[in-house]
């Protein structure tokens, strides 16, 4: 790790303006990704801007037909929320299945999102979902917000805030762990809402996570695993490594897929 | 039995200190004055050195010194050392290049040592290590095992065709006969996967110079501490044997990693004299991916010959064995003497006929791991007794049972001399606890899940009690593999033992102190283990090939005898009769046919205070030593048989039951043995399922780290039945076999056995990742379709 200034703000605001004002500043939430990064001197950040100090960035709460999640709620937060169990299982769910223990209780939503890693869990969720991505700045629809692999819409000095996750009818997911990492290989996340499908597939596109627009046809005549026998997605465009290369990711899509199905309509 | 004695299952005495984080490692010493080493490590897996250039990393904050091979060679400092001499078939000696601490001229592996940074601090020291200039011509690698003789590159010079030994073991006629007459022949293309140690605690030394006492104290995570003052002394030449101090300190987990002599304690040491102050490294998992010994690393052609009865006839072994980029302490031993002579396996096999050939790859260097030699010995064996009897159509259990070796001793055509076994016993117990009956139903109720399950087994040998000292000097090794103890009775009756043997993990001060407990009959409170101290311990080997048991206790058992000898004489004075006439029992001294005695305790007053005899007569003092020197081999054995189930839209392989029947002749603490079967069956299952060190073909380790290098989970391993047999060893006084490597020998081909069991063919090479059998199986739809 190089050396680096380390500031803990008590707002938004201040947040903000130091992020603004730092040249080669970070913001640091959970740490779960920044912090391995600079121990490997792969991030070289001139400053961190720890934003575990900010009670306005937590707090989990039901708002008309949404479940809003503060940027800094912790997996561990969300997998325990009565909130999100009664609304969103399938969301609490995923949240118990990232890490371990000890990364559930200090990764957070906001920083899982704004990181945009093609094999995390949250990204699923919020483009199955149809999320909103809130900032200190404006609102980003999930669709907008993911731009490819660690990538995202969020501009210079723009933080997260919340995420507004739309209740759904019916919603799981399915997820394939990496054997060494246990992230996901392949992670598919369903939603039905009214006439509405979503099929959101993580770990398996080389743009990051992506809607597989075939099943969610498929999905829309019935809602059933049956629905989608037989496919699986195209293996071009998939990542590919020692643990699975492009075809078995494409193949492991479809399995996931019919069991998340499974699981959504057995709810 | 007694509650603390022989058979027992104590809790482990060490565990308090351990599991309450009092343990003290290397890294938690802290050293009046101590500085920090970072190593500069080769990025590239083959290039020579044209340049090295310190000036801008010396003017960094904090550092003070940066040292390369070219100051190693100005101080006459040697080479790291191979200690085992294998010959090749033409009686040549084996190839190998120089392994200076510190690369001189070239790096050969990606890890290779290219210069030592030392700071005030670690930071210091990385960051400073980022300013050496260093400028390299890059050269091809060669990096795959099996095409390595083939390459236009050389590793080393010495071995233009990167061959180390080209090595047999066995008759070649008489093999070539059984196969001439065979009614049926098995062949296999076997690899076994390069594995990763990864010990929980990595490496560590400090080095430390006295100037008042010109001595050097290291401390270090070493499995042998006296092996490793030896070689610095006596080899590498930092310091005659009487100026170095080693100390192993508690040691978190070695697994064979921790026995060689590397190229960090060596440069910790010298330098501490050079910049004049301790010198500490310790190091990261990424450093201890690229830089501690790895293990296997194997591509093998296997035959079995049989004949019409379904006799085995003849086994020819034909392996290539990737030694890296150097040969490290002990690896030349590992694929040659602790390999070949256990192909024998379970089975009377008239005729073995094996040829090793160990070749230089642009690899980390490859050395004993976990059983080292016998895991790949077993894999080679129970593989193809697997398939050969699934080929004849005769089950498997059965075609092991009929081809066991039934009476002993029993001489094998490649060196062991099995003293004693009961092999069917094992199996016997084994097919019971696995409920081999059932497993037709399960099949069943599994197929119709969808699930794909099968059943395999591994009936095991291995070669431990590692060695007699004559017997291993006649195959090239460069030490005896005794044991040495010392026992000393404290005036209140307490004892301290001093073990030349090494804990790091494997609970000696418990079992060690059990022995005693039976012996002596005292409390095992009044018990203290010392070990890990070249000062305190005179010398020793140290603790691997599952020796400390049957070597290392049986030295004490020596020394015991022998403190028990003394005290009767004491005890004879004592209570003024013949020492002819004084028994000793359960911690007693008695005169026979009286109801005189005294208890242990106050027999060791009498020897230290005197007062009941001359010292003409008897010498004062309760302290004895001794030095164990095997006569054999010990030969633990047993049956492992896995069942799994395959899902076969994923391709994940699940454990559904794994049985481990093992004998390991007398046991000390059945619960630590237990958990011994347990840890060695995870590295198993390890090697099986899902460890693998990949290198591209660049020499880059791809799998550096454990986002890409799997290590097995608790959520990989089902709740394991195991079960025990007893057959005594004959030729060590506590009749103990051991038991440490044991389960990560037998497990690796009952897993591939079960999974090829359940998918129909035997095209799936370790690690049978998910990704591998969802292939394997694919590739067999078609085929499947047609029938």
């Amino acid at each position: 790790m190089y050396a680096f200034d380390y500031h803990r703000p008590t707002s938004l605001r201040q947040a903000a303006a130091m992020l603004q004002k730092t040249e080669d500043a970070m913001i640091v939430a959970g740490g779960h990704t920044l912090l391995p990064t600079m121990k490997q001197r792969l991030a070289q950040p001139s400053a961190l801007i720890d934003l575990g100090g900010l009670s306005e960035l937590r707090g989990i709460e039901k708002k008309g037909r949404a479940v809003v999640i503060g940027a800094m709620a912790t997996h561990a937060d969300v997998a325990a929320s009565d909130v999100v169990r009664e609304a969103i299982p399938a969301l609490a769910e995923l949240a118990v299945t990232i890490g371990d223990p000890a990364v559930r209780h200090r990764g957070t939503i906001g920083g899982s999102v704004a990181n945009n890693d093609p094999a995390a869990d949250y990204p699923a969720a919020c483009l199955g979902l149809g999320a909103t991505i809130i900032t200190n700045r404006r609102k980003i629809v999930a669709e907008e917000f993911f731009q490819g692999m660690f990538d995202t819409a969020l501009d210079e000095g723009e933080i997260i805030t919340k995420v507004s996750f739309p209740i759904p009818a019916k919603a799981a997911y399915a997820k394939f762990r990496n054997p060494a990492s246990r992230y996901a290989l392949v992670g598919v996340f369903v939603m039905k809402r009214g006439s509405e499908i979503r099929v959101a597939v993580i770990g398996a596109g080389s743009s990051g996570v992506y809607r597989w627009s075939e099943a969610e046809a498929a999905l829309a005549k019935r809602f059933s695993p049956k629905s989608l026998d037989g496919m699986s997605a195209s293996a071009d465009d998939m990542n590919s490594d020692i643990h699975a290369d492009s075809e078995y990711r494409a193949h492991l899509v479809g399995v996931m897929a019919r069991r998340a199905v499974q699981a959504a309509v057995a709810r | 039995m007694t509650a603390t004695g022989i058979g027992a299952p104590v809790r482990r005495k060490e565990d308090q200190r351990f599991i309450t984080g009092k343990g003290r490692y290397t890294d938690d010493l802290v050293r009046p004055g101590q500085a920090h080493a970072y190593f500069l490590r080769s990025p590239h897996a083959h290039a020579e050195i044209v340049r090295i250039d310190p000036a801008a990393a010396l003017a960094m904050p904090g550092v003070l010194a940066v040292l390369t091979g070219d100051d190693l060679a100005a101080d006459g400092v040697g080479g790291l050392i191979c200690g085992w001499m294998i010959h090749s078939k033409d009686g040549s000696p084996m190839k190998a290049g120089p392994h200076p601490a510190l690369a001189q001229g070239k790096v050969r592996y990606v890890g290779d040592h290219v210069a030592v940074v030392i700071a005030e601090t670690l930071a210091q020291a990385r960051d400073a290590a980022e300013k050496v200039a260093v400028e390299y011509r890059e050269l091809p690698a060669v990096v795959d095992t099996g095409s390595a003789r083939k390459s236009a590159t050389a590793v080393h010079d010495v071995a233009p065709d990167n061959t180390v030994f080209e090595w047999h073991l066995g008759d070649k006629a008489a093999t070539d006969a059984a196969f001439a007459k065979a009614k049926h022949v098995t062949r296999l293309d076997i690899t076994n996967n390069r594995l990763v140690p990864n010990a929980i605690e990595t490496r560590a030394a400090i080095g430390e110079f006295d100037e008042s006492a010109d001595s050097y104290t290291l401390y270090t995570t070493s499995q042998n501490p006296h092996v490793a003052r030896l070689v610095l002394s006596a080899f590498i030449g930092i310091a005659p044997e009487n100026k170095l101090r080693v100390i192993a300190p508690d040691v978190g987990g070695g697994f064979g990693s921790k026995i060689f002599i590397y190229a960090e304690e060596t440069v910790c040491v010298w330098a501490s004299k050079k910049v004049g102050r301790p010198v500490k490294w310790n190091s990261d998992r990424t450093e201890a991916f690229l830089s501690d010994a790895h293990g296997r690393d194997h591509v093998t052609h296997a035959e079995l010959a049989l004949d019409e009865n379904a006799r085995i006839l003849g086994l020819r072994v034909k392996t290539t064995a990737n030694l890296g980029a150097y040969l490290s302490t002990f690896s030349s031993s590992v694929p040659t003497y602790l390999y070949a002579p256990l192909l024998s396996g379970q089975y009377d096999i008239p005729a073995i006929y094996a040829e090793v050939d160990g070749v230089y790859t642009n690899t980390t260097p490859v050395d004993a791991y976990r059983g080292a030699g016998r895991p790949e010995a077993t894999f080679v064996v129970e593989r193809l007794v697997e398939v050969a009897a699934r080929e004849i159509g005769m089950d498997p259990a059965n075609f092991r049972r009929k081809n066991y070796i039934k009476r002993f001793p029993h001489q094998t055509p490649v060196i062991m001399a099995y003293d004693v076994g009961d092999y069917a016993a094992s199996l016997d117990k084994a097919l019971e606890i696995a409920d081999y009956k059932g497993f037709s139903k399960r099949k069943r109720e599994s197929a119709k899940k969808g699930k794909l399950r099968g059943i395999g087994f591994s009936s095991y040998i291995e070669a431990c009690g590692i060695a007699p000292s004559q017997a291993v000097g006649s195959l090239g090794a460069g030490v005896g593999l005794w044991e040495s103890a010392e026992v000393r009775v404290n005036p209140t009756g307490s004892v301290e033992v001093l073990t030349g043997s090494h804990s790091h993990g494997q609970g000696h001060e418990t079992t060690f102190a059990q022995l005693v407990c039976d012996r002596l009959g005292v409390g095992i409170d009044q018990v203290n283990i010392v070990h890990g101290d070249t000062d305190k311990v005179q010398f020793g080997m140290g603790t691997y090939g599952s020796r400390s048991g049957a070597v290392g206790m049986s030295a004490i058992t020596k020394a015991i005898d022998k403190v028990i000898e003394k005290g009767k004489k004491v005890a004879a004075y004592a209570m003024e009769a013949s020492d002819k006439d004084i028994e000793f029992k359960d911690g007693r001294f008695s005169v026979a046919g009286t109801d005189k005695s005294m208890a242990f305790g106050e027999v060791a007053l009498q020897a230290y205070v005197a007062h009941k005899f001359s010292g003409q007569d008897l010498e004062p003092g309760l302290k004895e030593g001794a030095f164990y020197d095997p006569t054999n081999f010990t030969f633990p054995a047993g049956v492992h048989i896995c069942e799994v189930e395959i899902d076969p839209d994923t391709g994940v392989t699940k454990i559904e039951r794994f049985t481990a029947v093992d004998d390991f002749g007398v046991v000390i603490n059945p619960m630590i043995v237990e958990g011994q079967v347990h840890g060695g069956i995870a590295q198993g299952v390890g090697q099986a399922l899902l460890e693998n060190a990949v290198y591209d073909e660049s020499g880059q380790l791809v799998t550096a780290s454990y986002m890409d290098y799997t290590m097995p989970r608790a959520g990989d391993l089902p709740s394991f039945s195991v079960g025990m047999t007893t057959t005594p060893c004959p030729s060590n006084p506590l009749g103990i076999k051991g038991c440490g490597e044991a389960g990560a020998i037998a497990a690796p081909p009952a897993v591939i056995n079960a999974i090829t069991d359940a998918i129909g063919h035997e095209g799936i090479a370790m690690p049978a990742t998910p990704q591998a059998v969802w292939r394997a199986i694919h590739r067999t739809r078609p085929a499947m379709a047609a029938e």
